[in-house]
């Protein structure tokens, strides 16, 4: 289970989080939801400890994220980039085996490169992607290949950036139904943010909107639809008049 | 507030800023040092940081410093004709490269190949997130990173200004010897009786300190880049002016350690 309580954080004196709490339930799958700028990737960042609150409290399983053995606490976690943050030097195997070869418990590079093809093939790419470089291949193929290293150490808990942004219908369709089906064979407990409502259909079971800095509604996924909440009903359905301020 | 306080506060920030990115490079330094001794050490990626510091930098090295050398015996040649001290070429051109203008040519030249190109490397990284990606896979960037960069220049670059000092002076040699009308045999001999140990170490240990500075710089202003392309090129374009400036104060400071008594 991850839980925030309070969190604030400020970048110079503009206040990003002004006061996050949230509570994602161990083997959920949320969605946090909000327009661009809200702070959505500020509080993943947090939880990983990328970027450290100026105050609250993150714990994860109980444990307070921040202190302690960083390496443990890390090896728990997958994230899949908003632009993959594949590593433009390195093969795909090695990206998608990257912790695989690394660390106490390093794999040989054969039995590493093995369990990377296996897990490509998880996410729908062939062998022949194995030897390739980021560079050549397209962004939908990318993202797939940032999913493949997200999920190649089994982690027990996994962060989705905008999984989708970027992408056509289709291939966004297609990540969609993967991370649906991974997360529910992994048994993972999952934190995705976007802003694309065809991805929060898909994947939540939770959502949580933020907006201005704090968590202004959160609920189950087949309340999104019915709520009141006039911050939430602007959102999912894209219009420009209501509470949240369009800037035109 | 009147236009000398405004002028004054302003002066005062900008000393406070230089002072604050003097600490700032300070502790990356001190960091990037200790991370050398600190497992864990990434093989493949010390390899291929000592590839492309030391083995890539070769062609540009070893140009520079044929030309220069060659160059250096022309014009003591004509500037020595002037009090008929033309038979110092081989002394002075060995001299000259090694002590001074070798380790300062092969410092520019790897601040301008090596710096610009760890700065982009690590900036774009940067940009992309792959240094987040890192992290959350339990790598410590300055580790994997930094460290192999910063050894690379450590070791590699003494080693680049040591070939670069030999071929600085062959091309003096060929000069002397091919358009100046040196005896081959008594060029190479006022060569090498005229050099001592010191000014060999001097040369090494320039080598040394230019190869971390250039390598720490391109590391610092990497990691610290800001967003978008606009971040990568003026992390690339601050690096290099940092390392070239840096280098040529450390010359001096260097110089007068060795030889200043």
């Amino acid at each position: 289970m991850i839980r925030l309580e309070d969190v604030h954080k400020s970048f110079g004196k503009k206040p990003v989080l002004r006061g996050v709490s949230l509570t994602v339930e161990k083997g959920s799958s949320t969605v946090i939801i909000g327009g661009s700028g809200t702070g959505k990737s500020v509080t993943l960042k947090c939880v990983l400890g990328l970027i450290q609150p100026d105050s609250g409290r993150i714990f994860v399983d109980g444990a307070q994220a921040k202190g302690g053995d960083r390496t443990e606490f890390l090896s728990r976690f997958g994230m899949l980039f908003q632009g993959a943050a594949l590593f433009d030097s390195l093969p795909v195997w090695q990206n998608v085996a990257f912790r695989l070869l690394r660390g106490p418990d390093a794999l040989p590079r054969p039995q590493a490169r093995d369990k990377a093809i296996e897990k490509l093939a998880r996410v729908g790419l062939g062998p022949e992607v194995a030897d390739l470089f980021p560079a050549e291949l397209s962004g939908g193929m990318q993202k797939r290949v940032g999913l493949a290293r997200a999920i190649a150490a089994d982690p027990e808990i996994i962060f989705f950036d905008e999984p989708t942004t970027g992408l056509d219908p289709i291939m966004a369709g297609v990540i969609n139904d993967l991370i649906r089906e991974i997360v529910t064979e992994m048994g993972a407990t999952t934190m995705t943010i976007t802003h694309d409502m065809s991805s929060v259909r898909a994947i939540a079971d939770r959502v949580a909107m933020l907006h201005d800095g704090i968590i202004r509604w959160e609920g189950d996924i087949r309340e999104m639809d019915t709520t009141s909440d006039a911050y939430v009903q602007q959102f999912i359905h894209g219009r420009a008049e209501g509470p949240i301020a369009a800037v035109r | 507030m009147g236009a000398v306080e405004s002028l004054l506060a302003g002066f005062g920030a900008r000393v406070i800023a230089t002072l604050a990115a003097i600490g700032r490079i300070s502790i990356f330094a001190v960091r990037a040092l200790l991370q050398l001794i600190t497992p864990p050490f990434y093989g493949r990626e010390i390899f291929n940081a000592f590839l492309s510091v030391g083995y890539y930098s070769l062609p540009v090295v070893g140009l520079t410093a044929l030309f220069t050398g060659g160059a250096l015996a022309l014009q003591i040649y004509s500037g020595g004709a002037r009090f008929n001290a033309e038979a110092v070429v081989p002394q002075i051109v060995a001299i000259g490269m090694v002590r001074e203008l070798g380790p300062v040519l092969v410092g520019l030249m790897i601040a301008a190949r090596v710096t610009s190109s760890i700065a982009a490397e690590i900036a774009t990284m940067k940009v992309t997130e792959q240094i987040d990606a890192l992290v959350t896979l339990s790598t410590k960037p300055m580790a994997y990173l930094v460290a192999p960069r910063v050894l690379a220049g450590l070791v590699m670059v003494p080693l680049l200004v040591g070939i670069g000092d030999i071929i600085g002076i062959m091309g003096g040699y060929l000069v002397g010897t091919g358009r100046l009308g040196f005896s081959e045999t008594a060029y190479l001999s006022n060569t090498v009786d005229f050099l001592e140990m010191r000014d060999i170490v001097s040369s090494l240990a320039k080598g040394c300190a230019f190869g971390f500075i250039a390598t720490l710089m391109g590391c610092y202003y990497g990691m610290g880049a800001g967003r978008g392309a606009q971040g990568v090129g003026r992390a690339t374009k601050t690096s290099v002016v940092a390392a070239a400036v840096l280098i040529l104060a450390a010359n001096y400071v260097l110089t007068e350690a060795f030889f200043s008594a």
